[in-house]
Formats: structure tokens, C-alpha cells, sequence
């Protein structure tokens, strides 16, 4: 121990320009990070929304204390044993884990919003991208099945890349099964609302994430379907600056709503005042 | 491209197809000789396709001449009226549907249909469905559903089509729909994975009850061209992603994503059209007469459990 900071005395690290500042992705402005930060993450030149943490989101839309996590052990599974180039991914989710605390892409819960009882899930994009692996899958329709049970809205905060490869075909199948517990939600007559924050793309954006009752993005957030570069090289074109952004979306019909990160709380209250008024 | 795994055969084949054009003269007889082509045809055909790599069944299922959906329907089905149109924008060429008749059995048949003729294929996006043509299949479903017919759906696409109008119409917006209904659609549905079952773009009208697969076709998450290129950072380890994804038909039955593996003739699919179209049509009928004796009820709660357990352990 002493040797380290000894170490450290005598040759100080630099403080490193990205320290300070953070590079917005959207419109590549340098910001303070301090600002940046305290801003929620939101650039104060373009409001673009960049991810966030499932506890900082948590604690912009759950009431303080309310929330129960469901599946809390639950693992990302590695039923193909799967192995590329870089290893396998058995060591990759536990690496995520112990770097992250996360066990899989997505956290569920039941909570409280403004006292009105709920059911979230909420994916986080620090866990390999946020992508649909079989315990992604499991705990979003195990969490869509508590909704069903106890006659509680489901909200859905989509963050991911898409599916997840390494466990192939039973990636892609999350998304079949996924949708079955929305649609179960649809026939009870059970709200359920869709968050889609950036980015929202692939097998995630072709299920759960684009059938909510009510579709909500924040700013800027990059939603859709095939990967931007796929496209330029499918039709030989670049594509405008807007394309595949949540107001690309509203424009074109896909999304209801458009809202800042520290409104989406009231925001999904008021939605959700329709149902339960009843 | 490497030598194709498939060389002696195709060599043999042509050899014997020379042998045959020269017997017809009278003056020369090759009987013998052809026969005993045949036979060592019979045993090298029969050896490298019993022991083809997941790479090889990739070669195998986009094989130019693989049967595509048109040829299906000109054997397997006595009737059929094709609709056209998603009732949104347009008609989709990459994805067909409409009314068909299987031996006796009335049915709403869908499928990609990929052409294949360089015109047909252009028409088709080689099969890459675009949301109108999701849509389309969705409204048939519907109709199935509205006239209590079993839906036949015939999976053979690379992928959804990736262009920046199927963006703007909502590619995602079609496929998650298409999901989210076929969970709970009220009918039987019974797909069958013909050759590729390209990603999202096959689930989008994959969901069933019973979901087979011929022997040489492939399904994946992702090609295995692409998957290489990610996470091997180079596009030609492809064969080694072809195994790591896990995408024939044999593995698929294991991790139980399908039902049934459909036996293709040796050779595979393109070598022998009408033994293909006739397992097919027996498969076909089979689940389909089956499927129609649950209570429809009982049928959307097995569908649902079936895709309840996809990856659990
Ligand atoms: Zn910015």
C-alpha cells in the first residue's frame, strides 16, 4: 500500500483532458462534465439524453424507497457455450458482473409512481449493450406476468443494441417470447407503456420495446431496426443527420412522445391516471 | 471461394450426364460404366452429406437452386389465390400469401419468396421483406383467424430488408407486431424453415405451434458473415461462427426452437425437387390435422408456454 502511493507522489497522473470534459455524441459539443452530470447526462447544447445507470433512472421515476427487484440472482445463462475469437462468453458475463454489479441487461421490479403501484423493468446498456440474452428475455416476461397477476401497469425502459449473438438463435427467440407477455398484458386489458431511450435498436426495437399502448422516447435517443451502416451500403446513400432519431419517429408515426428525462415520471403518471380511473 | 465441399459430386454428376448423351447412339454402350458412376455417386453423396460442417448447410440452404416458395406451391398445393397488399402502402413482392388448398385442407398460406431469376430476385429483395410486406401476412393471419383456417407460414429470407424507406415505415414497428399477434392469433399456426431463416426478418412470421425445418436450411440471429465480422473482427472466419451460432437444424431441435427436422433426399433439396415437395406436404398435413384437434383456447396456451420456456434453464 505504502509503495503505492509513494509511487504515486513521486510521479502524479496527469489530469486527463476527458476528465473535465465529456464530448456529446449527438452533436459533438464539448461540455463540463461537472454540468453534464449534474445536468442528468443531458447536453445542455442539444438536450441529447446519453444513458444512464438503472439506479439513476430508477430514482428519476420510482418513489424513493418503493421499489422491490425481482429475479435479483438471476444470471445470463450460456446455453450455446459459446466461444469467438475473443474467448468465452461465459467469462465476458462474469467480467460485465463484476465490473458492473449487473447480472443481466435488465433490472424488474414493482415500485411506486406518485403512489400509483407499477411494475418496471428498466435495461441497462452497461451490461453487453443492453442486449436480449435469455435471462433479458425471462425477466421481462416473468415481470410482465406479475403485472398480469396482480392487475398492475408495466412499464418497459428499453437501452440495447439488440440481440444478444452469443446465445444465438435463443436470442432471437426473446423476442417471441417477450411479445407473448406483452400480448397476454394487451388481452387482460393491462396497460403497458414503452420507454425507448438510446439507443433502442435491433431485436429489441422488433419487439417489446415498439408495441406499448403508448410509445415514449427521450430526445435524441437513436431508435431502429437495422444498423445505420447496413442501410448506407444497402441503398448506396447516406442517410440524413435525423435518421433513426426519436423525432425522425414521431414524424414518421412510430412514437407518441418525445420527453425530457426529468418529466418522464409525471409524464407516465398522467398516462397511466386514464387506466386507472376507471 | 474455396473449392466447394461438394466437387466430386458435381463431377460425377456431369460425367454421367456425358455417359448418357453418348448411349443414345447405337454404336457405343456405356451401360456398365454409368451404372457404376451411379452407384459411387450414390456412396460419395450419401458420405459427405451425412457429415456436412454448419458452414457446408449454409452452402446448402442458399443453394441457387433450392427450391423457393413458388415451386412449393406448384407442387405441394392444388389450389391457390394469391392476395396482394398490406391495405398501409403497397404489396410486398419478397413476401406472397393468400388462399390455398393442401390435399383437402382449406389453409392461409405466407411465405418470403426469393426468386430466382436475377429479374424475380430484384423484384423480391431477394426475399428481404420490407413492413409492408409483414403487414400483409399479418392481415391474412388475421383473416385465417376470421374464417377459422390453419396458417401455413414458409420461412426463407436473409434477413428483414434493411433499407431506409423500411425504416421509415417502421420495419421494427411491423415485426414486433407481428409477434405480439401471432402469440395470441386464434388458429393453428404451423411454420416450416425452408432454407435461410434470416433473423428478426423469419421470427416475424415464425411464431407457431409447430415450427419445423428441412434438414439442409439454417435459422440464426445473425448471418454468420455478419457474426464473424463482430466478434471476430474479420468476415471470413464465417465457418467458425456458423458453428459457435448453432444454427442447423439438429442443434436447433436440441435447444427445442423447432419441432421437427423435415429429412431432405440425399444431395439435398435442389437435387430432387419432387422428393422434397412430398415430405414437405406430408409434414405439413400431419401437424396440420393434429394442431386442429385442440380446443383453440388450449392451443394459444401451449404456444405460449412453448415460447415461456425459450432459453430457460
Ligand atoms: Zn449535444
Amino acid at each position: 500500500m505504502g509503495w503505492f502511493s509513494k509511487r504515486k507522489r513521486t510521479a502524479p497522473t496527469p489530469v486527463k483532458k476527458d476528465d473535465i470534459w465529456v464530448k456529446c455524441h449527438a452533436c459533438t459539443a464539448h461540455v463540463y462534465r461537472e454540468e453534464w452530470l449534474s445536468n442528468l447526462k443531458v447536453c445542455p447544447k442539444c438536450n441529447f439524453h446519453d444513458r444512464i445507470s438503472f439506479q439513476e433512472r430508477l430514482g428519476l421515476i420510482i418513489d424513493d424507497g418503493s421499489f422491490h427487484e425481482f429475479d435479483k440472482d438471476l444470471k445470463a445463462p450460456d446455453p450455446l457455450k459459446f466461444v469467438d475469437a475473443k474467448g468465452r462468453y461465459a467469462d465476458k458475463t462474469r467480467q460485465t458482473t463484476e465490473k458492473t454489479g449487473l447480472n443481466e441487461s435488465v433490472i424488474t421490479g414493482r415500485g411506486k409512481i406518485h403512489g400509483m403501484r407499477v411494475v418496471l423493468a428498466i435495461m441497462d446498456f452497461r451490461f453487453l449493450g443492453g442486449s436480449l440474452g435469455s435471462g433479458t428475455g425471462e425477466k421481462i416476461l416473468s415481470a410482465a406476468r406479475f403485472a398480469l397477476k396482480h392487475k398492475m401497469p408495466y412499464i418497459v425502459i428499453s437501452a440495447s443494441g439488440g440481440a444478444r449473438m452469443h446465445e444465438g438463435i435463443l436470442s432471437l427467440m426473446q423476442m417471441a417470447k417477450t411479445c407473448a407477455g406483452i400480448a397476454q398484458l394487451h388481452e387482460a386489458g393491462l396497460p403497458y407503456i414503452s420507454v425507448l431511450t438510446h439507443p433502442t435498436t435491433g431485436g429489441v426495437s422488433a419487439s417489446f420495446a415498439m408495441v406499448g399502448d403508448v410509445n415514449i422516447a427521450e430526445p435524441k435517443a437513436m431508435i431502429g431496426f437495422a444498423g445505420r451502416r447496413v442501410i448506407e451500403q444497402t441503398i448506396k446513400e447516406e442517410l440524413p443527420d435525423d435518421f433513426q432519431t426519436a423525432e425522425y419517429l414521431l414524424e414518421h408515426g412510430f412514437i407518441d412522445h418525445i420527453v425530457q428525462r426529468t418529466e418522464m415520471k409525471d409524464c407516465l403518471y398522467r398516462i397511466l391516471q386514464y387506466w386507472s380511473s376507471k | 471461394m474455396e473449392d466447394s465441399f461438394d466437387k466430386t459430386i458435381l463431377e460425377l454428376e456431369s460425367r454421367i450426364e456425358e455417359l448418357k448423351k453418348l448411349n443414345m447412339k447405337p454404336e457405343v454402350q456405356f451401360d456398365s460404366e454409368i451404372s457404376e458412376l451411379e452407384k459411387k455417386l450414390k456412396r460419395t453423396m450419401k458420405k459427405t452429406f451425412s457429415k456436412l460442417t454448419p458452414w457446408q448447410v449454409v452452402q446448402v440452404a442458399r443453394h441457387k437452386n433450392r427450391p423457393v416458395l413458388r415451386d412449393y406451391i406448384a407442387m405441394i398445393f392444388d389450389e391457390f389465390i394469391e392476395l396482394h397488399g398490406d391495405r398501409c402502402f403497397g404489396d410486398d413482392h419478397g413476401m406472397i400469401g393468400g388462399f390455398a388448398m393442401i390435399g383437402k385442407k382449406r389453409v392461409i398460406l405466407i411465405g418470403h419468396q426469393k426468386g430466382k431469376t436475377v429479374e424475380d430476385q430484384v423484384k423480391n429483395n431477394f426475399g428481404m421483406a420490407s413492413p409492408d410486406g409483414y403487414r400483409k401476412a399479418l392481415r391474412l393471419m388475421k383473416l385465417a383467424e376470421k374464417y377459422k383456417l390453419p396458417v401455413l407460414s414458409f420461412i426463407d429470407t436473409p434477413g428483414a430488408y434493411p433499407g431506409a424507406d423500411a425504416e421509415a415505415r417502421g420495419q421494427a414497428e411491423a415485426i414486433a407486431k407481428n409477434l405480439t399477434e401471432m402469440a395470441v392469433l386464434k388458429t393453428p399456426i404451423i411454420v416450416i424453415v425452408t432454407g435461410e431463416g434470416g433473423s428478426g426478418g423469419a421470427l416475424g412470421i415464425g411464431v407457431g405451434d409447430a415450427v419445423l425445418m428441412l434438414s439442409n436450411s439454417i435459422y440464426s440471429v445473425i448471418s454468420p458473415e455478419g457474426c464473424a465480422s463482430i466478434l471476430w473482427r474479420d468476415g471470413a472466419k464465417a465457418p467458425e461462427a456458423a458453428a459457435a451460432l448453432k444454427l442447423t437444424a439438429p442443434s436447433l431441435l436440441e435447444l427445442g426452437v423447432i419441432d421437427e427436422i423435415i429429412q431432405e433426399p440425399v444431395g439435398g433439396a435442389h437435387r430432387d425437387y419432387a422428393a422434397t415437395a412430398d415430405a414437405v406436404k406430408e409434414a405439413l398435413v400431419r401437424h396440420t390435422r393434429r394442431l386442429q384437434r385442440y380446443k383453440i383456447r388450449k392451443l394459444v396456451e401451449k404456444r405460449y408456454d412453448k415460447y415461456a420456456r425459450m432459453g430457460k434453464l
